[in-house]
């Protein structure tokens, strides 16, 4: 790709870098590296997936509490050394659950964008390679699903099929998967006109290794970047199927279903220590994965960098 | 022209079947029957196969769905399952509620996001942008029910400044004052991820513009800044956001699902929740189809404007 544009003031390193002639990802990393938002946003993302696989032990050591562990004395207990965060309507610990419930929130997202990703790229470089009926019937299909807005459809799957993790995923996937085909599509049509997969072409490749070997690769950079700026998307999007009770169903917590206690006046107003919390992590979560996306496009595109 | 928005109208009727289809087949994957479930146990099943033959239900599913749009092109949607009102009549009353909330925060999301973007591309890197970006990372960032929430333990509760929840006081005549005080949270809310989004756009397609050579053509004629700016610059670079107006329908729409829910406003939002709440199948067929229908119309309005606004392009 164009990616080996040389900076406007290169430097010692950076010549002899480009002299070597790097890969496209040594130098996206370095401009990655240099966006101090989009790394800050990684590290914040890090610590907050780390925090929430290793839920388990860390409350545990330090609390003491399990997931749905409750205490019958200590209901809607406010903060205190006990309970950090104060406890539930049903008397469990709110920071034991928060962390828990990063665990499902992030696992469905992971789950459902690597799903739409994968599918996305299948459909998209079906379509975009063969072009002709074949592209014309898959496009329309996208348009149709593009057409179903998510929120009414996820509701309506979920009154059919009943709320759970599963169904939720499976309500996300049905909805996502035609924005990465039609990317992929679209950057297939561009990248086969190119001169070098002509070349390819005219040595006699197969399709196959066409598609893998020259068009994919080239076609990962939006793809990417499309997949994480997705992530946010889902995780703002199940927690609000999981708030208004039509996605992760308690005992198992979920950041969207953990607010569902403001639902209670009383709790609104009165104890926003029991769903502030669940709210900030949303935000610091889809903040640092909307930074990291946005780091990545400028990374991967320099086209776009001014 | 003419010919161009008529076949963009005919190209909406294939989508248009084609989401029906979908959504017809998913509601007829439930298992178990509508009438079944209405009467209970105790009906015996003669009397259940006699009122399933009468609503036409004992035909194969490509008959049902043929009849469905038959009776729907001549306006007939059929009953609520679970209150027995006629759909129509609900989508009549339904209908006005949610246009009021997201036209008002499509209104007062836009009507702030133009000049913020235009300020922000104008000063770039200045105090101004830097706030400016903040708050749209923030805006787009913040789930929307949890703002809600934040939003009414705020200005309903702490500070009492308006109503929580209601489209109007209850009890009470009418009144447009009255409305728009309840009004007022919801749409501002609403409007907050329309001003993030937005005023991203505005920034980054006048930071495009004002790279173009015309406008340095225009600076080197002497023109004076602010008649660049805003004539040279800014009406050329809101190309691209009338195109995205026409996207951003679904999402208001979307919105309004969990604003209404959240507010309590009676609108086609409230109505879906409230149809899924009650397994009400043909309800729920009609209100998908409503926003299934905004989405369409909204991709179109899309297309049309970019075509009005942007004398280069061909619509052929």
């Amino acid at each position: 790709m164009e990616a080996l544009k040389k900076p406007s003031v290169p430097t010692e390193t950076e010549q002899e870098a480009s002299q070597k002639a790097r890969s496209f990802w040594y130098y996206a990393w370095r401009r990655f590296r240099r966006n101090k938002l989009a790394v800050t946003g990684l590290v914040v993302l890090t610590l907050i997936v780390l925090v929430t696989i290793f839920a388990a032990p860390l409350t545990k050591l330090t609390l003491g509490w399990g997931r749905d562990e409750f205490e019958l004395t200590a209901i809607r207990a406010i903060p205190s050394a006990r309970h950090p965060l104060g406890t539930d309507s049903v008397g469990r610990d709110i920071l034991t659950r928060l962390l828990y419930g990063g665990q499902v929130s992030l696992t469905i997202a992971a789950v459902s964008v690597l799903s739409n990703m994968v599918i996305g790229t299948i459909i998209g470089s079906i379509a975009g390679y063969f072009g002709g009926l074949v592209d014309n019937l898959l496009m329309r299909l996208v348009d149709i699903i593009t057409s179903l807005p998510f929120l009414p459809i996820a509701l309506t799957l979920v009154a059919i099929f009943g709320p759970s993790v599963r169904n939720l995923i499976f309500a996300i996937i049905l909805t996502g998967w035609p924005g990465p085909s039609r990317l992929v599509r679209g950057e297939f049509l561009s990248l086969r006109e190119r001169d070098y997969v002509e070349a390819a072409r005219a040595t006699g490749a197969p399709a196959r290794r066409i598609i893998f070997r020259h068009i994919l690769p080239n076609a990962m950079p939006p793809l990417i970047v499309s997949a994480t700026l997705g992530i946010a998307g889902i995780i703002l999007a199940e927690a609000a199927l999981s708030y208004l009770g039509f996605g992760v169903k308690v005992p198992t917590p979920s950041w969207g279903n953990l607010l569902s206690e403001a639902n209670n006046i009383i709790v609104l107003t009165k104890m926003p220590w029991m769903w502030v919390p669940p709210g900030l992590m949303i935000f610091l979560t889809v903040l640092s994965v909307n930074f990291v996306g946005d780091g990545l496009r400028d990374a991967m595109d320099p086209r776009l960098k001014r | 022209m003419r010919q161009y928005i008529l076949r963009r109208l005919l190209q909406m009727i294939p989508i248009l079947i084609g989401v029906s289809i979908l959504m017809f087949a998913v509601i007829k994957a439930t298992p178990g029957d509508p009438f079944s479930y209405l009467a209970g146990p105790r009906v015996n099943k003669a009397t259940i196969d006699r009122m399933k033959a009468a609503a036409g239900l004992d035909k194969p599913l490509p008959l049902q769905y043929v009849n469905w749009v038959k009776q729907t092109v001549q306006g007939n949607l059929g009953y609520s399952l679970r209150t027995g009102e006629e759909v129509t009549s609900l989508l009549k009353k339904r209908i006005p509620n949610t246009l009021i909330l997201t036209m008002t925060a499509f209104v007062i999301g836009v009507g702030l996001a133009i000049p913020i973007g235009v300020i922000s591309a104008t000063r770039p890197y200045s105090l101004v942008d830097y706030t400016a970006t903040t708050f749209a990372f923030m805006g787009i960032s913040l789930p929307s029910f949890f703002t809600a929430l934040v939003a009414i333990f705020f200005f309903a509760y702490t500070l009492r400044w308006v109503p929580p929840n209601q489209m109007t006081t209850p009890g009470e005549a009418f009144n447009i004052w009255d409305m728009l005080h309840h009004l007022i949270l919801p749409a501002i809310v609403l409007g907050l991820r329309e001003i993030a989004a937005f005023s991203r756009y505005t920034r980054a397609s006048m930071m495009e513009t004002m790279r173009q050579d015309y406008i340095r053509t225009a600076r080197s004629k002497g023109v004076g800044e602010r008649i660049v700016i805003y004539k040279h610059a800014f009406r050329n670079s809101l190309i691209p956001i009338v195109t995205l107006l026409g996207f951003s329908l679904p999402d208001l729409f979307g919105g309004a699902v969990i604003f209404e829910t959240l507010f309590t406003w009676p609108g086609m939002g409230q109505l879906t929740v409230e149809a899924v709440n009650n397994r009400d199948f043909p309800l729920l067929m009609v209100t998908n189809m409503f926003f299934a229908l905004l989405v369409v119309v909204g991709n179109l309005m899309a297309d049309v404007l970019y075509v009005i606004v942007d004398p280069r392009i061909r619509y052929s």
